[in-house]
């Protein structure tokens, strides 16, 4: 009952928003942390003995599948909430001139998504797909510490190194992200009600820092192999 | 020092001869008018123009003239209540316009406020709002004494600064998705954070967002449109202040 009614209100389905990313902003970090072990070491054995850890360990494969639900619930309420906000104004303005205290992202936070959405497809077929489910000739296997796993540096490193379309493309998608991040962030701890006064100007703050710090370090990657290989 | 004359402006106005008739713009010519005077006043001139001329007038809503009734509205140039900060459509002035302009006047934009006649629109589902729970149920009597009930300052301040919402709907015609987010949460936080008002806080916060809801106004997604157009200057904190109080009410359920 009380869920029900929960999710059919405008601050209810909102709230599953605000939950769903924050929850995808955490594993964010994960990944950025995993990811930037392919800059440190050139061999490559701490970021394949990272990806082995993430594809084998049980803690990550139970919260697996709770990304991609965190993901589908993401995704699922936002386009229900901009299509209810789409008919709350059926007649359009012939000019408009306002002015947002959250910025051009707050404005575009579904186009912003929807261009991540479409990088986050390319992203999964180029790497989570072939690492789990295809398979890939670059993924030979390989033994490390006396343990054998697949050589996921290679991949990655491969495609950075060898196309700079794929390397552009990564670099627009991680903007978007961070954009969407920068009013996300912020926007996530309102929504739920952790917000006043005086932590507006701070958790703005964070959210810059946040979205810059997530940004700046996927975008080292695909630079750190254009410009050292 | 006298005020500057405008020569010549046009005005762009929305008509619509009723709720079901499509409306389109037209474009009037207001000729020697002082940047003294205040926008509805241009109006009024333009109107008395229109009745010389045989024509209808532009219906346009209006009523204390100084800023406190929330009764004037109108899309100004893009923005609710015209291209000034803080202020109502009545206390714009024909000096923030330029000789020659263009000034292009729509109604409030959204499906919860339709269109009576030409910039006329029915705002009377804020008051639906309120009577869903936006008042203290019981009788409050007369003038209490001063600090009997004790009441912080940050609270007296912040539910005073809630409290000046005068209802007019600019947030609304600001906002990309038309929500009605800041008139709710101000009127919410300003009698939760009192102590005759917190009595009633849950109920209050829930049956005032399902009749927003049920009114057709859209989400907030926070672009802070509303606070930047606000004549009163609310803050949207007041919507995290509302976000918290529902979560809590619906969490006790």
């Amino acid at each position: 009952m009380f869920m029900s009614s929960f999710m059919k209100s405008s601050i209810g389905r909102k709230v599953l928003v605000s939950l769903s990313g924050l929850f995808l902003m955490v594993f964010l970090l994960v990944h950025l942390a995993v990811n930037l072990t392919l800059i440190f070491d050139d061999t490559g054995d701490l970021f394949n003995q990272a990806a082995h850890f993430m594809a084998t360990n049980p803690a990550i494969k139970i919260m697996e599948p709770a990304l991609a639900l965190g993901f589908v619930i993401h995704i699922l309420y936002t386009i229900i909430v901009t299509v209810s906000n789409y008919m709350a104004r059926p007649a359009r303005y012939d000019k408009r001139n306002s002015k947002e205290t959250g910025g051009w992202p707050s404005r575009n936070m579904f186009f912003l998504g929807s261009t991540i959405l479409v990088f986050l497809v390319i992203h999964v077929w180029n790497f989570f797909w072939k690492m789990r489910v295809s398979g890939d000739p670059l993924l030979d296997h390989i033994m490390i510490d006396g343990e054998q796993m697949e050589n996921s540096y290679n991949l990655v490193a491969t495609l950075f190194k060898t196309s700079y379309i794929y390397s552009s493309i990564y670099i627009l998608g991680v903007i978007s992200l961070g954009l969407h991040l920068s009013h996300g962030f912020w926007s996530a701890f309102h929504t739920i009600g952790l917000n006043n006064d005086v932590w507006m100007p701070r958790l703005r703050n964070i959210a810059v820092v946040y979205a810059a710090i997530i940004a700046g370090g996927f975008i080292a990657i695909p630079v750190y192999f254009m410009i050292f290989f | 020092m006298a005020d500057k004359i405008l020569k010549q402006i046009k005005v762009k106005v929305w008509r619509q001869k009723g709720p079901k008739t499509k409306g389109k713009f037209e474009t009037y010519i207001v000729n020697d008018i002082s940047t003294g005077t205040s926008f509805l006043e241009m109006m009024d001139i333009l109107n008395d123009n229109l009745i010389r001329e045989g024509k209808e007038p532009i219906a346009f809503d209006h009523d204390c003239r100084e800023g406190i009734c929330g009764v004037c509205s109108l899309y100004v140039n893009g923005r609710p209540h015209g291209p000034d900060d803080d202020v109502t459509t009545c206390q714009l002035h024909m000096r923030k316009f330029k000789d020659g302009e263009t000034i292009t006047i729509e109604p409030y934009r959204s499906k919860a406020f339709p269109i009576i006649k030409d910039l006329i629109v029915e705002r009377n589902a804020f008051d639906r709002i309120l009577q869903a729970g936006g008042y203290i149920s019981i009788n409050t009597g007369g003038v209490p004494d001063g600090n009997a009930i004790p009441v912080s300052y940050d609270d007296a301040e912040a539910a005073m600064d809630a409290a000046s919402c005068i209802g007019c709907g600019a947030c609304v015609a600001a906002c990309k998705n038309a929500s009605a987010m800041l008139f709710v949460s101000a009127k919410v936080s300003h009698l939760a954070r009192l102590p005759q008002g917190k009595v009633e806080a849950a109920r209050r916060a829930k049956s005032m967002v399902a009749k927003m809801d049920e009114l057709g106004f859209g989400n907030c997604t926070n672009t802070g449109a509303c606070e930047a157009e606000c004549p009163k200057g609310i803050s949207i904190s007041n919507i995290a202040k509302l976000n918290r109080e529902y979560l809590c009410a619906k969490i006790k359920d």
